[in-house]
C-alpha cells in the first residue's frame, strides 16, 4: 500500500478522475438539453381514455402523455384520494390536455388506478393555434362562410388544402403589417420629426408646412390604401372554420384563421412524422414568438443575439488593436503602466451587473442623453439613443469583454519574435509602419482568440443586457428595409433573455418548460457556431501569418 | 589570456595561419590606398552603467569586405549596430563619439534614422523573413518608399534574387509564404530584401551561424560577389569565414578595438600580441 502510494498512482488517479468528472458533467449537460430540447418538436401521440373524478364521475380524456412519475400511494392517500389501503406505490401521469379557453386548464395530473384503457383514435387531431395554445378534438364538419362543406373521410384533405391558403392569407397580412404598415409609419414619424426640426431651427415656413402636409396626407391615403387591403384579406381570411368535437362531446368551432399548423399524431407514420418534427423545428427558429414567448418562434431573438455581438466585435476590435499596442509597444513600462494593465485585468471579474448599471447610468442616461439633445431634439421628449437599445448593448458588452481581448492581444504582440521587428526596422521601416506592416497582422490570430473567448461570454450574457437593451418582445427587427438599415438605437431580443423570460416569468410554466430547454440548445448552437466561424478566421490568418514558434 | 607566447612556438602556428590562405595570392592592402566610406572616431557606448565599446577608432574601406572577429562579448556586433543605429532600441544606451558615413556624422542631431537604415541595410543572424509571400518580402522595402508601380516592383524583386542567386529556385512560386523557404533559401531572401533598396552598406551579423555548411558556403560567394557593388561589413565567429571572404578584419576584445589591418596580413603576421593568442587558438 505504501509503495503504490509512493509510486504516484493515486496522482494519476486522482487527476484521472478529475478530469472524467469534468467531462461527465460537460456531457450531461449537454445530453439534457438536447433531449429535452429536441423532444419538444416531436408530433407525440395522443392518447384518449376515461378517468374516473373524485366525485364519481367518469370523464373522457384526451391527451398527450408528458411524464409518469411513481410515487408512494401513502402520500396521494394523505392527498385524499381513495387508493387501495394495500396498495405500496402508484403511478402518476401528466396529461397536456391542451384546449386552454374550453377546459381552463390544460395540464392534468392523473393517478393511473382511476384511468380507463389507453386508446389512440385515429382521428383525433391537434391543432397549434395563434393563441389559446393546442387544441385537442375530433373533426366534426368543415364549414364555408357557415355552410357545410365536407364532413367524415373527405374532411381531413379539404381541411389541409384550407388551411394552406388561410396560412397563406395569414402571412400576406403579417407581411402587410410588418413591413408596408412599418414603412408608412416609419414615414409619416420621418415628416412629423422634419417639420418639428425645422419648428425647433426656426425656419418653418407656412410653404414649408403646406409641403409636409401634402406629404403627410400623401401618406395617410398610402395607410388607407393599405388597410382597405388588409380588411379585405381578414374578412378572406375568415371565410372557414371546423367544427371539432372535443373530449366531453361538447362542439367547438374554430376559425382557421386562428389555426398555425394541423396533425393528426396518431394517423401519421415515423417518416412523416420526421418531415414534420423537421418543419416545427424550422419554424421555432425561423418563426416569430406568440403567446407571451410560449409558443411560436424565436428568430428575433437569434437575430438579435448574433447583431449584438457582432456589432460589439466591431467595437470591440478597433478599441482593442490600439489599447494593446500602446500598452505593449509605445507606454514606458513602469510602476503607472503596471497600475493600468492590473485595473485593466481586473475589470475582466467585475460582476456583469456592474457593467449593466454603468451601461444604463453612463452610456444610456449620459452619453444617449447628450446625443439625444445634440441630433435628435425633434424627437424629444420620446429619447432616441437615451433609451437601452442594441448599440449600447454592444457597447456595454465590448466593454465587459475588452480586458479579454487586450490580454491575448498583447500576448500575441508579445511574442512575435523581436528579429521580425528588427527585420522591417533595417530596412528603413519607422516604428509604426513595422507595427502595421508586419507586427499587427502577426498578432491578428492571438487577437481572434480573445474574440473568439470575448464572443462566448458576451452571447452567454444576461443580467447586464436587462439593463441596456434587451426586452421581452420587440416590436421590430434591428435590421430592415428602412433607411438607414441597421438601427442601432432599437430594442432587441436576446436569447438568454428568452430563456429566463420564457421559463421563470411565463404564465404557463409546463408548456414553457421544453420552450426553455429548445431555446437553450439554439443559444448552444449559436454560440458554438459563432465560435467555430471566429475559429476558422483565426486559422486561416494563422496559415497566413504562419510565424515561426507559433 | 594575456600570458606571454612562446617565442619558438609562434612561427608554425604562423605557417598554420597561412594555410587558410591557400590559393589567395596577392599584395597586402593598406588602409590608406582605399576610398573610406564609414570613419569611426573615438566611439564609447554604455549600456546602462557598462561600457560596451572603449574609444574605438576605425576606417572602413568603401567595396570591400571587412570583417570583425572576436570572442563573445567583445562587442563586435555592437559596433556594428551602430552603423545603423539599431542600439537606439536598446533602453539606456548612450553613444559618444562619431560615426561618419560618407562624411555625415549619423549620430548628429536631425538625422532621420529611417533614411539612415535604408542607406545602411542588414542582415541578422537568424533569418528573418516576414511571414509574407517571397514577393512581398523583397517588395516591402521598396512599398515603404511608396513605390507602387507594379513593373518596377517586379523588375527589381527579380534583379535582388538573381543577385543572391535564388532567382531560379523560387520563380515559380514567388506568390508562396517565404517561411517555406530552407534556412540557407531564408537567409539569401533576406539579403535580397536588404540590397534591393539599394542600400550603401551591407551590415552581416553573423550571416551563416545559423546554416548548414553548403548554404554557408553559397552565402560566402556571394558575399564575394556582392563586394563589387556595396560596402560590406560582417561580423563572424570563425576565424576561417573571416579569412575566406573579408579583404579587412577587426579583432576586437572587451570593447576595444586590437588590431585592424589586410585580413592575410591580421591572420599571417598579426602586429599585436592579444590577436596572435586569439587567431592561434591560445586565447583565453
Amino acid at each position: 500500500m505504501k509503495q503504490w502510494w509512493k509510486s504516484g498512482s493515486p496522482w494519476i488517479w486522482l487527476n484521472g478522475g478529475a478530469v472524467s468528472i469534468s467531462i461527465i458533467m460537460v456531457f450531461g449537460l449537454l445530453a439534457l438539453i438536447l433531449v429535452r430540447g429536441f423532444g419538444h418538436f416531436w408530433p407525440h401521440n395522443v392518447v384518449s381514455t376515461t378517468f374516473v373524478q373524485p366525485n364519481g364521475e367518469v370523464m373522457q380524456v384526451i391527451g398527450e402523455l408528458r411524464k409518469s412519475e411513481t410515487l408512494t400511494a401513502q402520500s396521494l392517500r394523505e392527498a385524499g384520494l381513495a387508493l387501495p389501503a394495500d396498495q405500496v406505490l402508484a403511478t402518476r401521469h401528466l396529461f397536456k390536455m391542451g384546449n386552454r379557453d374550453v377546459t381552463g386548464r390544460d395540464f392534468v395530473y392523473m393517478v393511473d388506478n382511476f384511468l380507463g384503457e389507453w386508446t389512440y383514435p385515429k382521428n383525433i387531431a391537434v391543432f397549434e393555434r395563434r393563441e389559446w395554445g393546442d387544441f385537442y378534438g375530433v373533426p366534426a364538419r368543415l364549414l364555408e362562410s357557415g355552410q357545410t362543406v365536407a364532413e367524415g373521410d373527405a374532411l381531413w384533405a379539404d381541411f389541409q388544402r384550407r388551411l394552406d391558403r388561410s396560412n397563406r392569407l395569414f402571412d400576406d397580412i403579417r407581411r402587410i403589417e410588418r413591413h408596408d404598415i412599418g414603412n408608412v409609419n416609419f414615414r409619416l414619424e420621418r415628416v412629423r420629426l422634419d417639420q418639428r426640426r425645422a419648428e425647433l431651427r426656426g425656419t418653418l415656413t407656412p410653404e414649408m408646412e403646406r409641403e409636409f402636409a401634402a406629404r403627410r396626407q400623401a401618406l395617410d391615403q398610402e395607410y388607407a390604401a393599405i388597410q382597405d387591403r388588409l380588411n379585405a384579406l381578414l374578412a378572406d381570411v375568415r371565410r372557414d372554420a371546423i367544427v371539432m368535437q372535443v373530449a366531453d362531446g361538447r362542439e367547438v368551432t374554430i376559425g382557421l384563421d386562428r389555426i398555425v399548423n394541423a396533425w393528426q399524431p396518431n394517423n401519421m407514420s415515423a417518416v412523416s412524422k420526421v418531415g414534420f418534427y423537421i418543419k416545427s423545428f424550422g419554424d421555432f427558429i425561423f418563426g416569430y414568438p406568440r403567446e407571451a414567448n410560449t409558443e411560436g418562434g424565436i428568430f428575433p431573438a437569434i437575430f438579435g443575439t448574433v447583431v449584438m455581438v457582432l456589432v460589439m466585435s466591431i467595437i470591440v476590435t478597433p478599441f482593442v488593436v490600439l489599447a494593446a499596442i500602446y500598452l505593449r509597444e509605445y507606454a514606458k513600462q513602469g510602476p503607472v503602466l503596471k497600475a493600468v494593465r492590473i485595473s485593466v485585468y481586473n475589470l475582466a471579474g467585475v460582476p456583469s451587473i456592474v457593467f449593466g448599471v454603468f451601461g444604463l447610468g453612463f452610456f444610456v442616461y449620459v452619453l444617449g442623453g447628450a446625443i439625444d439633445s445634440t441630433f435628435y431634439p425633434e424627437a424629444l421628449p420620446a429619447p432616441t439613443f437615451g433609451t437601452p437599445g442594441l448599440f449600447w448593448a454592444s457597447l456595454t458588452l465590448a466593454l465587459l469583454t475588452l480586458p479579454v481581448v487586450i490580454v491575448s492581444t498583447e500576448e500575441g504582440l508579445a511574442r512575435i519574435p523581436s528579429t521580425i521587428r528588427m527585420g522591417s526596422l533595417a530596412l528603413g521601416a519607422t516604428k509604426g509602419e513595422t507595427l502595421w506592416k508586419v507586427v499587427v497582422p502577426l498578432a491578428t490570430p492571438a487577437m481572434m482568440t480573445g474574440l473568439i473567448l470575448a464572443i462566448a461570454r458576451a452571447a452567454g450574457e444576461v443580467a447586464p443586457l436587462m439593463l441596456v437593451g434587451v426586452v421581452k418582445l420587440a416590436p421590430t427587427l434591428p435590421i430592415d428595409g428602412n433607411f438607414p438599415f441597421i438601427h442601432l438605437e432599437r430594442k432587441i431580443m436576446h436569447l438568454g433573455f428568452h430563456i429566463y423570460d420564457v421559463g421563470f416569468q411565463s404564465p404557463h410554466a409546463e408548456a414553457a418548460e421544453a420552450l426553455v430547454y429548445a431555446t437553450a440548445l439554439i443559444l448552444v448552437l449559436l454560440i458554438v457556431a459563432l465560435n467555430l466561424s471566429a475559429i476558422m478566421i483565426r486559422n486561416r490568418l494563422r496559415e497566413k501569418y504562419r510565424a515561426e514558434g507559433d | 589570456m594575456n600570458q606571454m607566447a612562446n617565442p619558438e612556438t609562434v612561427k608554425p602556428v604562423r605557417s598554420m595561419n597561412a594555410g587558410l590562405f591557400d590559393g589567395q595570392e596577392r599584395e597586402f592592402l593598406a588602409i590608406e590606398d582605399e576610398e573610406i566610406a564609414i570613419t569611426v572616431e573615438s566611439l564609447d557606448l554604455y549600456y546602462g552603467n557598462s561600457q560596451a565599446l572603449k574609444k574605438v577608432n576605425m576606417l572602413i574601406p568603401k567595396k570591400r569586405v571587412t570583417a570583425f572577429i572576436g570572442p563573445s562579448g567583445c562587442g563586435k556586433s555592437t559596433l556594428l549596430r551602430c552603423f545603423n543605429r539599431m542600439n537606439d532600441l536598446v533602453d539606456g544606451c548612450r553613444v559618444e563619439g562619431s560615426i561618419n558615413l560618407h562624411g555625415e556624422n549619423i549620430f548628429a542631431k536631425g538625422v532621420d534614422v529611417a533614411e539612415l537604415r535604408r542607406r545602411i541595410g542588414m542582415v541578422f543572424q537568424k533569418p528573418n523573413p516576414f511571414p509574407k509571400s517571397i514577393y512581398e518580402n523583397v517588395a516591402y522595402g521598396l512599398r515603404l518608399q511608396g513605390v507602387k508601380d507594379k513593373a518596377v516592383l517586379d523588375e527589381v524583386v527579380e534583379r535582388s534574387l538573381k543577385n543572391v542567386a535564388l532567382w531560379t529556385e523560387v520563380k515559380d512560386r514567388l506568390d508562396t509564404n517565404a517561411l517555406g523557404l530552407s534556412g540557407g533559401q531564408q537567409q539569401r531572401l533576406v539579403i535580397a530584401r536588404a540590397i534591393a533598396i539599394e542600400p550603401e552598406v551591407l551590415l552581416l551579423d553573423e550571416p551563416t551561424s545559423a546554416l548548414d555548411p553548403i548554404s554557408t558556403s553559397k552565402i560566402e560567394e556571394l558575399v564575394e560577389e556582392l563586394k563589387n557593388q556595396y560596402t560590406v561589413i560582417i561580423v563572424t565567429h570563425t576565424m576561417q569565414q573571416a579569412a575566406r571572404i573579408s579583404d579587412f578584419t577587426a579583432y576586437m576584445y572587451l570593447g576595444e578595438l586590437i588590431e585592424f589591418d589586410d585580413t592575410k596580413k591580421l591572420f599571417v603576421s598579426p602586429a599585436n600580441q592579444a590577436t596572435e593568442d586569439y587567431i592561434t587558438g591560445r586565447y583565453g
